[in-house]
């Protein structure tokens, strides 16, 4: 297995989709499963498709392994087009939610399964099937049926079956679900791994917002047949776009506030308590008029009740501890509740409390 | 303290005691039907194998093996020296070949047909095994008349084939081992049906995508994923076929028009205008052994290939 280089051809393409739209059913009973989807997933990248369950992120990933052709729109993977191949013509692999490990065969047959179908000589297949075997610890239990195996086991074997091919894709689909808390941690750190060693562009499919932020070189978050923003963990998390982007992933505080005017690329929105501040725009247009704001609890600063021009006021309704540090929940005097969170809480509940909602880490969002 | 042990073994022992009489009278209604509708009938024929044939039918009460020596020996009717004869053989041999190819040909046909239904959503796939087992409601000797009238030398294949100008003259199919082989088909393909569909109804159909994601053609899927998938259903319903299809009676009597014995007819044959109940008895005997060898085997191989796929 060759080391991964980050060298700069690394951004190259290696799957697009253009306007992707498929369709299941005909007529007024047709539910559309993605709407006018384009996406790029560059080579050698972690990519993940988060969103709900029904946002269509397994269907956009079974459009790229070919168990779905598209209804409209066009895929090409290394810049071919594969739109209508079927899956055996596809360079691509896929380990399957459940795994669907071949259950009347052995690991080693499994594994072998794959190379065996695109014809490669005995020899070969054997030393391919000994690295793969290595590569996820499972040489002791190569001649096991996979029946006999444990959840995370089987998880490995489906792995090493998909990567065995040495596929230019590797897609996952909510791999992970299965596994116990602990194993999903083990597991996931072991993906990446298996992906620095291997160099193989992985596509991930999860709703765990969490799993998409540790493992995820960029995200796509999806929602009702749509990719609403694209970005890494860090822009997706501090930078949420759209409204449903910053209530999905993680904590967030969302605020109905006035958009006054467009100052140099950020917006100034007039916050709770009456202060001004100049919060990031998302790049789609906007007006000045009524938007949201979107600050997370860990960058609202608490102060005391009466500090100053930038501070708004209320009272401390709840203080929730949870090891690490605690969400102090106020309701400002002018109506809308937020959540800080501090290590330590300035009072108890009826307390009086300030806070001050920082500029850079203000987002306005679009709906 | 000892004494109240000795009360939970007692009340213990007790409880194994009920419970093996519950075990046994709840057996006992299907140990009953075996033993009289099974066993007995088959003790009697045992028995009957070794006497001798009565004049007008039945037995003498005469020990005899002469029935199983008749099997493959012939007796010179003037010096009463034994002569081996296969005309016995044949007529087993020719019975097996038509009940394998009958069953090959309803495994051929109703492989797709089980696999059709199991690929339909489950609120359909129920409407399709009725259509299947619909046959049954009608009598055998019914369906095997309508077989007669549909495939006989005026029957609708060969008028219509002959009006669309195909052929001139009539395909003889009727009477011939065709038409055996036709009949035996139609009678027992729903034996076929029933448990493949049981077997490829719980086929997971992610295995077939993981198997088409890994570069396997549509062949190479069936072949490697489903056919190991379906093979309970393979074995049990070639067994369905196969066994009524090796003693059947109607198809090859109507559809063959008795010309050539099938062993079905031979028994018949001999427990009527033959008059040797015996031999029919020896013959029947001798077919049941066939088969459960035949058995043995099949289920012996199927097993072992099983395993070694995986």
């Amino acid at each position: 297995m060759q080391q991964r280089t980050d060298t700069p051809g690394a951004d190259r393409a290696m799957v697009q989709a253009e306007r992707v739209t498929k369709t299941f059913g005909r007529g007024a009973d047709g539910v559309t499963a993605l709407d006018d989807v384009s996406v790029t997933i560059r080579e050698n990248e972690f990519f993940t498709l988060l969103g709900p369950s029904g946002c269509g992120k397994t269907t956009l990933l079974r459009l790229i392994a070919g168990f779905e052709l598209p209804s409209a729109g066009r895929i090409l993977l290394d810049g071919a087009e594969i739109g209508h191949l079927p899956p055996y013509r596809r360079p691509v692999n896929t380990v399957f939610q459940n795994y669907a490990l071949f259950p009347h065969m052995t690991v080693a047959q499994n594994i072998a399964f794959g190379l065996e179908m695109q014809g490669k000589p005995t020899a070969e297949i054997g030393g391919t099937v000994a690295r793969m075997l290595d590569l996820v610890k499972m040489e002791r239990l190569a001649d096991r049926r996979t029946d006999q195996l444990s959840g995370g086991q089987q998880q490995r074997v489906a792995l090493a079956r998909a990567l065995a091919p040495h596929p230019k894709v590797l897609l996952l689909d909510e791999p992970l679900s299965a596994l116990d808390l602990k194993l999903r941690k083990e597991m996931q750190i072991e993906l990446k791994r298996l992906q620095n060693e291997t160099g193989i562009t992985f596509v991930f499919v999860t709703h765990d917002q969490e799993e998409a932020l540790t493992m995820s070189d960029r995200i796509a978050v999806m929602a009702t047949g749509e990719i609403l923003q694209v970005g890494t963990p860090k822009d997706i998390y501090n930078h949420p776009a759209r409204r449903f982007v910053a209530d999905f992933i993680g904590d967030i505080n969302i605020l109905d506030v006035d958009l006054d005017k467009i100052d140099e690329g950020r917006g100034v929105v007039r916050l709770p308590g009456g202060a001004t501040a100049s919060a990031a725009l998302p790049e789609a247009e906007m007006r000045p008029g009524a938007v949201s704001v979107a600050i997370r609890p860990e960058n609202v600063l608490l102060t005391g009740p009466e500090d100053g021009a930038r501070t708004a006021t209320g009272e401390i309704e709840r203080v929730v501890y949870f090891g690490s540090a605690h969400n102090v929940h106020i309701r400002l005097d002018d109506g809308p509740p937020i959540v800080a969170r501090a290590p330590h809480a300035p009072g108890g509940a009826g307390d009086r409390a300030g806070v001050i909602l920082p500029d850079e880490h203000l987002q306005v969002l679009v709906d | 303290m000892a004494e109240a042990q000795s009360t939970l073994v007692d009340a213990r022992r007790a409880a194994e005691v009920r419970e093996r009489r519950a075990r046994w009278l709840l057996l006992a209604p299907a140990l009953l039907t075996i033993g009289i509708f099974g066993l007995f009938p088959l003790t009697i024929t045992l028995i009957y194998s070794f006497l001798s044939p009565g004049t007008y039918g039945g037995v003498t009460w005469e020990f005899s093996t002469d029935a199983y020596v008749q099997f493959l020996f012939e007796r010179d009717i003037f010096d009463g020296t034994l002569e081996f004869s296969s005309t016995y053989l044949q007529i087993y041999g020719r019975s097996i070949g038509l009940a394998f190819v009958a069953t090959v040909g309803a495994l051929i046909i109703g492989f797709p047909t089980a696999y059709f239904i199991a690929s339909k959503p489950p609120e359909q796939r129920n409407v399709w095994l009725f259509l299947i087992t619909l046959p049954f409601w009608t009598n055998l000797l019914i369906r095997t008349y309508a077989v007669l009238l549909i495939i006989r030398d005026e029957g609708i294949i060969n008028l219509g084939l002959i009006n669309a100008g195909l052929i001139d003259r009539p395909i003889s199919i009727l009477y011939t081992d065709t038409a055996v082989f036709i009949g035996l088909i139609y009678s027992y393909l729903p034996f076929m049906v029933l448990p493949l569909y049981a077997s490829l109804e719980k086929l997971d159909f992610r295995l077939v995508e993981a198997a088409y994601d890994l570069y396997a053609t549509r062949f190479q899927v069936l072949r490697r994923i489903i056919v190991p998938a379906a093979k309970p259903g393979i074995v049990a319903g070639s067994i369905l076929v196969f066994i009524p299809g090796l003693g059947a009676y109607i198809t090859p009597t109507l559809l063959g028009g008795g010309k050539e014995l099938m062993i079905g007819n031979l028994i018949a044959l001999q427990f009527g205008s033959s008059r040797n109940w015996p031999f029919g008895s020896a013959a029947a005997l001798i077919l049941m052994a066939v088969v459960m060898v035949a058995l043995l085997i099949y289920v012996r191989n199927a097993s072992r290939e099983g395993g070694n796929h995986g």
